[in-house]
């Protein structure tokens, strides 16, 4: 059960919402402020803290969030400034090297495969592409497809779980079995056929902007179930509170309490999930690409040079490590600063 | 792929976990490369194509068990369904044609000697009939002896594509069928009632073709002649257990998994001069993985790859750059041409400016270095292999001198062509073949500095010829101007090359076409003129005429003229290419052990 996931839930109000309205205590920290409050021994007056800050400061104490969120902000520069990145430090993406590859051999001549200054990561085999542009650019494309797809999913999984958990009865029967039809799909197969038959030119896309639409498409509407359920999860328990009752028996409608009670409370384990679905969803955008669905050649992506480093691992084992080392750090941190962002919002979960 | 984060992550102390799984999935990302040095050589004079026109390690001497291993499966062991230049190479252990390549190294191998009959084929009536006799004192495994009856039933098997779907369709094609299906559904008893060929005597076979055909010796070398007993026919299971008239019989057949040959009793060697039958057993793995292959052929495990077409790119960098292994190793020519059609169907490739401008603007050299460079085969500046008995080379468009492609010659055809600043076209090839990737995004490169776009369009392999480029319906409305193609001769002449990929009249619109872009008459006029030349040598020169007409038309863009880099085991016996197969010669090969 989706609820499971925030046992410190029950009986107790968090929010990164406009102001508290309720005053608790939370979790043993330091008190919040009142006037007529406690004072230090010296007499200052104890400044309160709202939860936000609180949050941010037990986030900046756990150093390998704080480094998986670096690490974040850093890829995030990278895809954004990808061209000034290459122009200055590399070679067009696209472009041929093959005075520098061995034609027989069909690996770089240069050693570790062609590492230099010039090459910062070394050259593809057989076609002496500059490997460092390549996982620049394709940086671009594997966080802009998992962010997109992950934006796609928080906006359906949060409307239907909202609407879901908070309305109950046949609604929330309909839409949760909605969820696990989703749920039950067979989303490779799917993916891999619908990206088979899609035509040149659809929607006012073509080519790879076309293609990479349909992903984002695929990714993020398939992954709604994962957060609706937990959105779901966390209405069902929020709507029973007391201030929800207490702004019904006010004369609130359901739009009033949805938007100004509930959501405001949705948005830290929104967060947190969102967060931690984008590297899942940038698996998956690795996986389709190592299958040849998605993006065509040349465009680099990094499954994509996953797939073409299978035949050439034992003579030119660099092309295989670089992309996977990229997918390995990018998934590895934002996984990090996830679970450091949970731990922040909700220390019982650790 | 849907994972919950928080299940991998769930536990207390996961942060160590974490630091901990990240440093061994690191430790073991980084390969270790090497792996087993060169095997130890007792014979020196091993060196690079020994065994290239000529014999290397010559040997009579008979015993030992000859190891093979296959990285796929054979399409079938049954003479009737099989299409592969490999099985028929080694179908020769336990069957025996009307007639053989010759097994001699070199040129000597692309001629036939008999087999099963005594001597070449006779025509007569202008080409239209063709006599055979049998040896005799042939017999099959179990005792029984060889008659023409058997060699026609077998060829009556072959011709029912429903239940051996995997054959060529020579027979089918060429023979006077008057309607006739298969053996299954003869109403005659003796299942022989096929009048397109006749058994007069025991000793003697006669093929009554449709229209004269000047080539049919190299019919009656198919493994659709190899006879089979009718009594012991048991149809799609034959597979399980082919009846034997070579010096091998099968002993033990897992299919998919491997099969085991011994020695034949019955069959007698002074019927034989071809064969040496040197092995005492021999024992052959299926559905083993290629690179796996290629380690055991160093390490000295296994004897011989059957696919024979050659080492995976990443044993060709380990033999080439170590001398120890490379002595080895052999590259073999091949009767294979690596191309790209240009497809006259799609605009602006229907101006024969434009085509031209595609063959001047592609980098060849490029194109080499996506099969490996020299290894992987030499330029191809027009379509016939040198290989094939007659070719002759000639370069229209300077593929030798301006090996880089010719960005002037290109751009002033694109003028005449009224596209002066280039035009868009598309690219298809087959997923996943990495080689035709290479070759496709070398092309796009290349192409682009001419000013035209080209975009890539891959296809599944398995469906590429039946409903991709090899449909004109859907290559036509997907704008396939460019389709990379790859051809190898069914046997080593004009016809065996030429026929499928440049005559206009077996494109077929439903499908499953590999000649996808030349429809010329004057092409077709001289096939028909070839078919009927009896005199080898006057037949052998119209296929280099048929070869300049479709350059001139630039409805091809040859790519390269494939080899295979083959490794020899040190202890391989008698070991030569034969170039009726390009691959070593399998019935003459012996172990040293």
């Amino acid at each position: 059960m989706a609820s499971d996931l925030w046992p410190g839930m029950v009986g107790e109000r968090m929010t990164i919402g406009p102001e508290p309205s309720l005053v608790d205590v939370v979790s043993g920290e330091e008190p919040l402020a009142e006037a007529g409050a406690p004072q230090t021994p010296t007499g200052a007056p104890i400044r309160g803290r709202s939860l936000r800050q609180i949050a941010w400061s037990r986030l900046k104490r756990d150093r390998v969030a704080m480094a998986g969120g670096a690490i974040v902000i850093l890829l995030i520069l990278v895809a954004v400034f990808a061209p000034l990145i290459v122009k200055l430090l590399g070679h067009p993406p696209n472009e041929f090297h093959q005075a520098l590859i061995n034609p027989e051999l069909q690996t770089p001549t240069g050693k570790f495969g062609g590492i230099s200054w010039n090459f910062l990561f070394g050259l593809e085999p057989v076609n002496g592409r500059d490997l460092f542009s390549r996982i620049v650019y394709g940086a671009r494309i594997s966080l802009l497809i998992a962010f997109l797809a992950t934006a796609v999913a928080v906006v359906i999984g949060t409307v239907l779980g909202v609407v879901s958990g908070y309305f109950g009865g046949w609604v929330d029967a309909f839409i949760s079995r909605t969820m696990d039809v989703f749920l039950a799909f067979p989303l490779l197969l799917f993916a891999i056929a619908l990206a088979g038959v899609v035509p040149d030119q659809a929607f006012g896309l073509s080519g790879d902007s076309l293609r990479i639409g349909l992903l984002i498409f695929i990714i993020g509407f398939f992954g709604w179930p994962y957060i609706g359920r937990i959105v779901r999860g966390q209405t069902l328990s929020l709507r029973e509170r007391e201030f929800v009752d207490a702004a019904r028996s006010l004369g609130a409608r359901w739009p009033y309490v949805i938007f100004r009670e509930l959501l405001p409370n949705l948005i830290a384990p929104i967060l947190v999930y969102a967060t931690l679905l984008i590297p899942t969803n940038i698996l998956f955008e690795a996986a389709l690409s190592f299958l040849g669905v998605g993006v065509r050649p040349p465009t680099p992506t990094w499954g994509g040079m996953l797939s073409d480093a299978t035949h050439f691992y034992q003579i030119a084992p660099h092309f295989m490590i670089f992309p996977g080392l990229a997918i390995f750090v990018t998934v590895l941190s934002f996984n990090l600063f996830g679970d450091g962002l949970r731990d922040a919002l909700d220390p019982r979960a650790r | 792929m849907r994972r919950d984060s928080a299940f991998w992550f769930g536990s207390r102390g996961r942060r160590s976990t974490v630091a901990v799984a990240a440093s061994a999935a690191l430790a073991l990302a980084l390969p270790a490369c090497g792996g087993g040095g060169g095997g130890e050589t007792t014979n020196t004079n091993a060196q690079f194509d020994a065994a290239v026109g000529k014999v290397f390690n010559p040997s009579d001497a008979k015993g030992g068990t000859l190891t093979y291993a296959n990285s796929g499966d054979w399409d079938s062991l049954d003479p009737a369904d099989t299409y592969y230049a490999y099985s028929w190479n080694f179908i020769r252990y336990y069957g025996r044609s009307l007639l053989m390549f010759a097994p001699e190294p070199g040129e000597a191998s692309t001629k036939l000697v008999p087999d099963l009959a005594e001597a070449l084929g006779t025509p007569s009536d202008n080409a239209k009939t063709w006599t055979y006799k049998l040896r005799s004192g042939i017999k099959f495994e179990d005792g029984t002896p060889v008659t023409s009856k058997d060699v026609k039933y077998a060829v009556e098997r072959s011709l029912d594509k429903d239940t051996f779907p995997n054959g060529p369709t020579y027979f089918n094609d060429f023979l006077n069928l008057q309607g006739y299906t298969s053996p299954y559904k003869d109403p005659s008893p003796d299942k022989l009632g096929l009048k397109a060929i006749e058994t007069p005597d025991d000793q003697t076979i006669i093929f009554k073709l449709k229209a004269p055909f000047s080539g049919f010796d190299y019919f009656a070398q198919l493994p659709a002649t190899i006879p089979v007993p009718r009594a012991k026919d048991t149809g799609t299971k034959y597979k399980e257990h082919v009846i034997s008239t070579g010096p091998y019989k099968f002993e033990t057949n897992q299919l998919g998994k491997s099969f085991a040959l011994v020695r034949n009793d019955q069959w007698d060697q002074a019927t034989d001069p071809n064969r040496k039958a040197l092995p005492d057993r021999i024992e052959v793995s299926l559905n083993v993985n290629a690179d796996d292959i290629d380690n055991r052929l160093i390490a000295g495990d296994l004897d011989v790859d059957v696919a024979g077409t050659g080492v995976q790119p990443a044993t060709q960098g380990r033999v080439l750059s170590d001398p120890n292994l490379k002595k080895n190793a052999d590259s073999a020519e091949a009767a294979r041409l690596w191309y790209v059609s240009v497809n006259p169907d799609v605009a602006p490739l229907n101006n024969i400016h434009c085509r031209k401008a595609i063959l001047y603007g592609t980098d060849h050299e490029g194109y080499q270095r996506a099969y490996g460079g020299s290894v992987g085969g030499d330029i191809a500046t027009n379509m016939l292999p040198p290989l094939i008995p007659g070719a002759t080379k000639f370069d229209l468009y300077n593929f030798g001198s301006m090996k880089n492609g010719d960005v002037n010659a290109a751009k002033q055809e694109l003028q005449q062509c009224g596209q002066p600043n280039g035009f868009a076209t598309n690219l298809s090839y087959r997923a996943e073949r990495p080689k035709e990737k290479a070759t496709a995004e070398s092309m796009q490169q290349s192409l682009a500095k001419v000013g035209i776009k080209v975009t890539l369009k891959p296809y599944p392999q398995g469906d590429y010829f039946r409903l991709y480029a090899g449909k004109p319906d859907f290559a036509k409305k997907a704008g396939l101007g460019l389709m990379v193609n790859g051809w190898a001769a069914d046997w080593p002449d004009g016809f065996g090359f030429l026929s499928q990929i440049v005559d206009s009249r077996v494109i077929r619109a439903s499908g499953g076409n590999t000649n996808l872009s030349v429809k010329i008459p004057a092409v077709d006029a001289l096939i028909d003129k070839a078919l009927v030349t009896t005199d080898v040598k006057q037949r052998e020169a119209i296929w280099p005429q048929i070869d300049n007409l479709v350059m001139e038309q630039a409805v091809v863009l040859p790519g390269v003229w494939a080899r295979g880099l083959l490794y020899r085991p040190p202890n391989l016996t008698n070991v030569f290419v034969n170039d009726g197969f390009q691959m070593y010669d399998y019935v003459s090969l012996g172990a040293q052990k």
